[in-house]
């Protein structure tokens, strides 16, 4: 970071983007990891997991950015802990009420959201300091950026691990499913190959446009 | 974060009285949210838990075509209406011919992360257990989810021994579990190694259900012969 990340930042697509790909929380940031690793085992939980942080992240966002001016300086961590905990419990009984089956499985994961560090991070250096749309649209970004690296490995760790995608089966009775990739070492198996990939691509990119080496 | 920049002058400390208003404001928000979300949930939610009892009924007990509900309390077993589900704790199974197949009911004990509640067939010819559907667990996943799927587990319910004592107040051999590989009784739960806690969690369950339930289920064993049936 370059500039004074106390500055409110204008609107622009980088303030999208910046979650998707620039700062993405899990492939550039390494942050969030234990949702990352435990629930990825298939796409199914690996996308419901990333709905239900992308919905946290916005909600608490746009109301910590609602509130910036109002909450005490000497206060605002427990702030914004209750006011992240209240969307993971609105998220839990959503959950539930949507689809037992998908609680079952995401298990205690759901009501963990409130310590993924990627949501309180976003409160304290984002939404805090910018405006309502900003803190949203920064907030869609992460979320965006959370919820397709879950389902990078979900979708990786379900094909090798059960031979499924989504629940539909792929190959057919006669494939042996790599059963490691639906335990939890294969979540760190998975992520070292995408973290590998990531890293290859990112300095290609640098390679061929060297004044852009500094992540904005 | 901001450490690594140049404080800015330090503004003068707010009032202990504004700190706790602010606190006080988001914290009666919170509050709201939460309850208005909850009324909201709430009914959508009971109806997806008996729809899921229901499935783990007919999950356990494979045969049963149609179940009756039951209240077991203090010494009594009082058939329920259809209506009052979330009422009941045991469940009868019949099959297509209206013979009852099994009883199924409820367990819990404590796990690894939180309680583990179960839902378990017992076969009252047999005096065994036959089988159980986890219903609600925080068992971390991939290590305690096992006692469902893992095949060695299973096979010690075909069917466990929950036999009376010959006073019939009380199981004749506390259902255990032990170690992976040392189980030489019938009454005795082979654990999974690796899952120790939550294999443990469904023996007690198992145990200190069948101990409160079953002495009155087996005493009131002709309330559940089915009502429509002629035997």
């Amino acid at each position: 970071m370059a500039t004074d990340p106390r500055a409110p930042e204008t609107l622009s697509l980088a303030t999208f983007t910046q979650g998707v790909w620039k700062e993405n929380p899990v492939f550039v940031m390494l942050l969030g990891l234990c949702p990352v690793l435990a629930v990825t085992n298939t796409a199914t939980n690996a996308l419901a997991m990333g709905l239900a942080t992308t919905f946290v992240l916005l909600c608490s966002g746009v109301l910590v950015s609602l509130l910036r001016k109002i909450i005490p300086k000497q206060v605002r961590i427990a702030c914004y802990i209750i006011i992240i905990a209240t969307f993971v419990t609105i998220v839990d009984y959503a959950i539930q009420a949507i689809s037992l089956d998908l609680h079952r499985a995401l298990g205690a994961f759901i009501q963990l959201i409130v310590v993924n560090c990627v949501i309180l991070g976003r409160a304290e250096s984002y939404a805090s300091k910018n405006p309502v749309t900003n803190a949203f649209v920064n907030a869609l970004g992460m979320g965006v950026g959370f919820t397709l690296a879950l389902l990078c490995l979900g979708v990786v760790r379900e094909v090798l691990g059960f031979g499924s995608l989504f629940g539909f089966e792929l190959f057919g009775a006669s494939f042996q499913p790599w059963a490691v990739f639906a335990l939890p070492p294969g979540g760190f198996f998975a992520l070292a190959g995408w973290l590998f990939l990531f890293a290859l691509i990112r300095k290609r990119r640098t390679a061929a446009k060297p004044e852009e080496s500094h992540v904005a | 974060m901001s450490d690594a920049f140049p404080p800015p002058p330090a503004p003068a400390l707010p009032s202990s009285r504004k700190l706790i208003t602010a606190l006080a404001a988001i914290a009666v928000i919170s509050g709201l949210l939460v309850a208005v979300t909850y009324q909201v949930t709430a009914p959508v939610i009971k109806k997806n838990q008996q729809a899921a009892l229901e499935r783990a009924i007919f999950q356990v007990l494979p045969t049963a075509t149609a179940h009756a509900n039951f209240r077991l309390e203090g010494n009594a077993l009082t058939p329920l209406p259809a209506e009052q589900f979330a009422e009941a704790n045991v469940f009868a199974g019949y099959d297509a011919d209206h013979q009852l197949v099994g009883v199924a009911m409820e367990g819990s004990a404590r796990g690894y992360q939180d309680v583990v509640r179960i839902l378990y067939a017992y076969d009252p010819a047999q005096q065994g257990i036959l089988g159980f559907t986890v219903l609600q667990s925080s068992e971390t996943p991939g290590i305690g989810d096992k006692v469902e799927s893992d095949d060695a587990f299973q096979e010690n319910f075909n069917p466990l021994d929950a036999s009376l004592n010959a006073a019939g107040d009380a199981l004749a051999h506390p259902i255990t579990t032990v170690k992976n590989g040392r189980k030489v009784n019938a009454w005795e739960i082979d654990g999974i190694s690796g899952a120790t806690i939550t294999s443990a969690a469904v023996g007690n369950a198992l145990n200190t259900s069948a101990q409160a339930m079953l002495p009155t289920l087996i005493a009131n064993q002709h309330l559940l012969t089915p009502r429509k049936g002629d035997e």
